[in-house]
């Protein structure tokens, strides 16, 4: 409790999102503070050093109009929270939680802080049942499962924002069940969001959206997230509902992790991005899982552009040291008219072991993988013998797995705008197989 | 001593505390979170904090705890799961729920618990500091009870008895009780180092057969994401021919703690047949748990090592990942303000983990018996580029070099051990052991090498050319090679196959060279490629 008065017009200086203030008494790190700007206009903030009364703050907002002598600055003592509770559902919100839906602000029933509480290991529980995605790749393949993090590593110019699409509204429950997507978009273009928002309005309120456009503030870029992963907390471990997390585009992300560590003249690691990003990326996918004893779960599906398509670049990378597995996209695919162009070879599903197979999905999946996934694995290899001796020079049976191949990755990859449940996944890899010969 | 935080930055705080020593554990804030002084000047300490800092104000009180920050050694910690700090993490989440809070506290063993406390001491002994004053049996292993001080014993308590009874009253006014505490930067005593020499069985074909380690010794396990190193070391964890294990989540995944926990909870310890949990130890302190406490938490798990190294065990560490770990040490400096080095990580990166790294070893303990402390550790490069400072650091104090590769890894290659650029200093020691126990170890092995060794160069070859441009021995070498690649360095660890006793693995390597040699036999006697191979595949394990 502070006995003093906690409002200040000490401002002593502003550069980008920071904000230096003096003379401040008792200051809390992560303190949440509200700026008031000369005209009036009301943004947060967040405390990142006291040193004894100086403080400095990162502002969640556009600082332009800011100045020294007229800001109002108020330390709220309490850290940044979100407001929660059912009237979340159905609804789109900007990167401070503001609505984006011309839609009156809901009522809260609950608040929690954003930055949330790691879970303990031994509260987690193992994660293994599957989520459908409608999606063969990734169902069949490379499945994913509640409580899982999975990113989706694409490239600049592949439609990635076409699958993200997909998996919004065909996600669901094999089984059904009470299932809710949180949908965290960071540094949207406007083309793209008026794709986003045809989806989500079909969606009734299955989801939820923050949406952080590609010219709203960048601070809020670090916000969004962690919005929505609050609520998605509130939605999977309170209400006992299995939340699916896609954040797209994690890239953005991360730029912007860049800019304001650059700002706060932070010592540049790698590429420029600071080196505390693998701690601050785990601090949010880490979110995700299963709590023993409780119903829900919290599953996150990340979508990250690679930077020259490049899987070493620190921010795919980072994240796959991170995450769970990875679905690779691949631009040779997607010149070949495939949909979802899923490079299956390096795609990986780490927790799939336990979510597939009787009891889960159908007794002859992994099978069905391990015969798929060698026949595609030994046709690449082959295709790069072919592309030095020619067709013609190879053996018979050789040819005849690169035609395996080429089918698998036109009838199985590639599926255009198709949902395909998880037995017709597996029907269809089977059947595949069947063609070639290669089911005994 | 008290003071008062004058600054915070992220969890690296300032305050008052005229006094303290570097390395002192404190107090910080109202919630007394857990800290350290790492330096000091004047009466002003710096201050590392081990928790959530979120919500910490300038003003509030600094205590010091009088002493450096130490894990509390006794019985009841095997099969006990904690964080960083050595804090049970089952009861935490019993006292505080499912999600971590700050500043909470808890002792690490259960004092609750009774041991039969034997002793052959007798009131009115002169001991010295060190002397064995008794024991009790924690499970299957017998925990001696040293002496801290040296003495007339005026009193003893025989029978059962708990953490907290005292056991010994000395004249000058001491009682010895069944724990202690030991400060985590400081090794503990032992009288000498020894040299290693009996290999550390991991039931992996590939490290056993050809990189092998040795108890007391130090290997590496350095890959990119994906490459297999948790899935390895996990594996090994289960199957080592070791007494204890520690295993150290550093700076990892949750889920995979969890996996680790459901696993260990079901399966058994080869040997004694007890619940695998019985044996181990495990540190989890995950990536999205406070930095500093990732920092600390390899040196609380290997103090943890060490204790049971001195009751003359073998002890295996496992650390996972090495990177993680100095990766804290890098924020942390960065948060100090200091001179950053290569990469930005401190100068002081390859001394602090040769103090870390150096601890291992097989040891005569100060009771006089011999136990062992041997490490693997993960390290995760990033990029998979390997000439970066944390695993050059490692290169340069371990012993065995497993480098997991990428495109193996991509290939379903598992575990995917790159055999041209890994390396094992104990190599020798460790061939002529298990060569006097099983047959043929050392000559099969050198034919294992050459053939791999001459498949890579042929490879090569036939990039160019295609295989059918390859002479018919040439093809021969090359499907033989697959073959032993495939079936002998290969091991799925979700498999039966998981484990591999070094009797089967000589056996396995033996068949498949033995077959090698009959196909080469019958192609120089006129049979066709085509023959002898469909003959060789028939051949089935
Ligand atoms: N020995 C093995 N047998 C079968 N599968 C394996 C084996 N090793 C690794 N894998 C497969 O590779 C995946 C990744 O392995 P693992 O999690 O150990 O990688 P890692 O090197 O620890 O990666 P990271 O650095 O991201 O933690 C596993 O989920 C599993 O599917
Ligand atoms: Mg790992």
């Amino acid at each position: 409790m502070r006995l003093s008065e906690h409002a200040y017009q000490t401002v002593s200086a502003l550069r980008g999102p920071l904000l230096f203030l003096e003379q401040t008494f008792a200051a809390r790190i992560g303190e949440l503070v509200t700026i008031i700007s000369p005209e009036g206009r009301r943004m947060d903030g967040e405390v990142l050093k006291v040193d004894g009364g100086q403080v400095l703050i990162q502002v969640y907002g556009e600082t332009q109009g800011l100045d020294c002598e007229r800001t109002l600055v108020v330390l709220q003592d309490t850290v940044k929270q979100a407001p929660l509770g059912d009237g979340v559902l159905g609804r789109v919100f900007d990167g401070s939680f503001v609505p984006r839906d011309q839609l009156p602000m809901f009522i809260p029933e609950r608040w929690a802080p954003i930055s949330g509480a790691p879970m303990n290991p031994v509260a987690r529980e193992h994660p293994e049942e599957m989520i459908e995605t409608g999606i063969s790749c990734i169902d069949g393949l490379n499945t994913l499962v509640k409580g899982q993090k999975l990113p989706i590593f694409s490239c600049a110019g592949l439609p990635a924002r076409e699958l993200t699409d997909q998996l919004l509204s065909q996600a669901r429950l094999p089984g059904g069940g009470p299932f809710v997507v949180v949908f965290v978009a960071v540094g949207l273009t406007h083309f793209e969001y008026t794709y986003y928002r045809e989806t989500l309005a079909g969606m009734e309120d299955r989801f939820v959206a923050f949406v952080n456009l590609a010219d709203d503030p960048v601070v809020e870029r670090l916000l969004a997230p962690r919005l929505g992963l609050t609520v998605a907390e509130d939605l999977g471990f309170r209400c006992g509902m299995d939340v699916l997390v896609i954040m797209a585009d994690m890239t953005n992300y991360c730029d912007a992790l860049r800019e304001i560590a650059t700002a706060r003249e932070e010592l540049p690691g790698r590429r420029g991005y600071p080196g505390h990003m693998y701690s601050d990326l785990a601090s949010l996918y880490e979110r995700a899982g299963r709590v023993h004893g409780r119903s829900g779960s919290v599953t996150i599906l990340p979508v990250v552009t690679m930077p020259e398509d490049d899987i070493t670049h620190p921010i795919p990378d980072l994240t796959g040291y991170i995450t769970e597995g990875q679905i690779v996209l691949s631009r040779e695919l997607h010149q070949k008219g495939i949909f979802p162009p899923v490079d299956v070879l390096p795609s990986l599903s780490r927790l799939m072991q336990n979510g597939i197979g009787p009891g889960q999905t159908r007794d002859d999946h992994r099978d069905l993988v391990n015969r798929l996934y060698r026949a595609y694995a030994k046709g690449c290899d082959l295709r790069r013998l072919e592309a030095v001796v020619g067709r013609d020079g190879m053996l018979e049976e050789d040819r005849k797995i690169l035609d395996f191949a080429d089918r698998f990755e036109a009838d199985f990859v590639h599926q255009g705008d198709q949902r395909r449940s998880i037995d017709g996944t597996l029907d269809c890899g089977k059947q595949l197989l069947a063609d070639f010969g290669l089911l005994s | 001593m008290k003071g008062r935080i004058v600054s915070i930055s992220g969890a690296t705080i300032r305050a008052d505390l005229a006094g303290a020593k570097v390395g002192d554990r404190v107090y910080v804030g109202t919630a007394r979170l857990t800290g350290e002084v790492v330096r000091l000047e004047r009466d002003m300490a710096t201050i590392q904090v081990f928790e959530e800092v979120r919500g910490l104000g300038v003003g509030e009180p600094v205590v010091s705890a009088g002493g450096p920050l130490a894990v509390s050694l006794g019985p009841g910690l095997l099969g006990g799961i904690f964080d960083g700090l050595q804090r049970p993490l089952t009861v935490l989440r019993s006292q505080g729920g499912d999600f971590m809070q700050s500043g909470q506290d808890s002792f690490p063993m259960d004092r609750t618990t009774e041991y039969r406390f034997e002793t052959e001491c007798r009131p009115g002994d002169e001991v010295q500091t060190g002397d064995p004053l008794g024991w009790v049996m924690e499970g299957h292993i017998r925990h001696p009870v040293l002496s801290p001080v040296g003495g007339r014993i005026s009193k003893i308590h025989a029978g059962l008895a708990t953490l907290e009874t005292p056991l010994v009253h000395f004249k000058a006014g001491d009682a010895v009780k069944l724990w202690h505490a030991w400060p985590v930067r400081q090794p503990r005593p032992r009288k000498t180092r020894q040299v290693p020499g009996v290999p550390l069985v991991t039931g992996q074909r590939c490290l056993d057969f050809l990189f092998p380690l040795l108890k007391g010794g130090v290997a590496i396990v350095p890959g990119g994401f994906g490459t297999g190193k948790t899935v390895l070391e996990q594996s090994i964890a289960k199957f080592a021919d070791v007494d204890v294990v520690v295993y150290v989540g550093c700076g990892e995944r949750g889920n995979e703690m969890a996996g680790l926990l459901d696993e260990f909870g079901d399966l058994r310890d080869q040997k004694s047949g007890r619940p695998l949990a019985e044996r181990t130890i495990i540190v989890a302190n995950t990536s999205n748990m406070p930095v500093a406490a990732r920092e600390s938490s390899i040196f609380t798990a290997v103090t943890m090592a060490e204790y049971y190294r001195d009751m003359g065990l073998d002890v295996l560490l496992l650390a996972d990942s090495l990177s993680r770990w100095a990766e804290a040490l890098r924020e942390i400096s960065s948060a100090l303000e200091e001179m950053p080095g290569e990469d930005g990580y401190p100068t002081y990166l390859g001394s602090r983990l040769a103090n870390f790294i150096e601890r291992a070893g097989v040891v005569e303990t100060t009771t006089g018996a011999q136990g062992s402390l041997t490490m693997i550790l993960a390290v995760s490069p990033p990029g998979a580029d390997f000439a970066e400072p944390v695993t050059q650091s490692c290169l340069r104090v371990a012993g065995t070099l497993w480098i997991l590769d990428t495109r193996l890894a991509h290939r379903r290659h598992f575990p995917a051990v790159d055999w041209t650029q890994s390396y094992s200093l104990y190599s020798e020691h460790a061939a002529s052991h298990f060569a006097d126990r099983h047959t043929g170890w050392g000559g099969v092995r050198d034919r294992c090498r050459d053939l791999l060794q001459r498949e890579e160069s042929l490879r090569e070859v036939a990039e160019v050319v295609g295989m059918e441009g390859l002479q018919e021995r040439d093809r021969l070498l090359m499907e033989m090679a697959e073959r032993i690649r495939l079936d002998f360095l290969c091991q799925n660890s979700f498999t039966e196959d998981a484990f591999s006793s070094p009797q089967a693995t000589v056996e396995r390597i033996t068949r498949l060279i033995e077959e090698y040699d009959r196909a080469l036999g019958q192609l120089d006697t006129g049979a066709t490629l085509e023959e002898v191979l469909r003959e060789a595949k028939d051949a089935t394990f």
